[in-house]
């Protein structure tokens, strides 16, 4: 009986019946694994959710500093990078090995694309003395941006306390940071996937790899949709 | 029976949907509505994250055993969340940010 199954069915493991039924169990285990990310950055999301109650104007202040436009631009970038993603498995599911290869490959230049502009910001944040650290060569360093304008809100602005203001940045830090490592492993998974796909490993019947490595781009995309809005947003009526 | 192929026109159309929606959340931002920022923020948000959970993720043609994972993830991450607020907010340790 399962000699059969092995003949017949390409990449099916001899411990399932069928090829159907591995796919399921590889499904479910994805997403036990998912479970794990969320429970993960959840903790970092609950601490910013604790500490931006409790010191709302500093980090009003500090997200008002971030570099909107780029953080959008990510946004958009990540957002593509998931369409070709999930373009990439319809193209394995339909077994077009061509278009399979291009599509992780656009996948894989937009992830790049997404880590580039990170650097860059990483790098305006340097520059600012943004980066929460206290060494004797390199120091956290705060000075309000107040327009010109005044009036009572923006005398608020001076007045903030700037260990709070660090508490934003590294919040902002810490999880933009695991965020791009993910998008790091990921490009690593990607890369695999393109070589398999060269060597034809994948058919109609038998691209778990695919799939699989494409519920893990979208969920780090999922992650990267609530950091937008909570890190580079709060601060953006503040003008 | 076999796997459930969404077609090309739904991945357009949702991703479609995604950009909208992120031109729509920073465009509201903007605008000063106190505390109803962040609510609207999170609502454009967790619609997102919806329909990429759903559609690029394949979750709603998945297996009932897939969305009990999927469901269970969240309400976890549910409790984790509202019950540490409950907790810090009846000592109040917290004020809401406006």
């Amino acid at each position: 009986m399962a000699n059969t199954h092995v003949a017949t069915s390409v990449g099916l493991a001899h411990h399932f019946d069928d090829i159907e039924q591995q796919r399921e169990a590889g499904t479910l285990g994805m997403w036990a694994f998912l479970v794990t990310e969320v429970m993960f950055f959840g903790g970092l999301f609950l601490a910013y959710i604790l500490y931006r109650s409790r010191y709302p104007v500093e980090f009003a202040v500090a997200s008002n500093s971030l570099n909107v436009t780029m953080g959008f631009i990510n946004t958009l970038v990540l957002i593509c990078s998931s369409l070709t993603m999930a373009l990439g498995v319809y193209f394995s599911q339909v077994g077009n090995r061509s278009l399979l290869i291009l599509f992780l490959i656009l996948t894989m230049i937009l992830g790049l694309t997404f880590l580039v502009i990170k650097g860059v910001e990483y790098n305006e944040k340097y520059v600012e003395h943004h980066i929460p650290v206290r060494f004797q060569t390199y120091q956290f360093k705060w000075e309000p941006r107040v327009s010109e304008a005044g009036g009572a809100r923006e005398e608020s602005w001076r007045a903030v306390d700037t260990g709070h203001v660090e508490m934003f940045f590294w919040l902002y830090f810490a999880m933009t940071g695991v965020h791009a490592l993910h998008m790091i492993i990921g490009l690593g998974i990607l890369t695999t996937l393109v070589l398999m796909a060269r060597r034809g490993r994948f058919t109609p019947q038998y691209h778990s790899p695919v799939e699989l490595s494409g519920l893990y781009w979208h969920f780090v995309d999922i992650v990267w949709i609530f950091l937008f809005p909570l890190l580079y947003l709060i601060g953006a009526h503040l003008h | 029976m076999g796997e459930h192929i969404v077609s090309r026109k739904i991945y357009f159309a949702i991703f479609a949907a995604l950009v909208v929606l992120t031109v729509v959340t920073w465009s509201v931002a903007k605008i000063d509505l106190g505390r109803m920022n962040a609510v609207v923020a999170l609502t454009i948000a967790v619609i997102k994250a919806t329909l990429v959970v759903l559609y690029f993720m394949h979750i709603r043609y998945s297996s009932r055993l897939t969305w009990v994972f999927v469901g269970a993830g969240f309400f976890w991450l549910a409790i984790m969340i509202a019950l540490t607020l409950g907790d810090y907010m009846t000592r109040g340790w917290l004020t809401i940010a406006q």
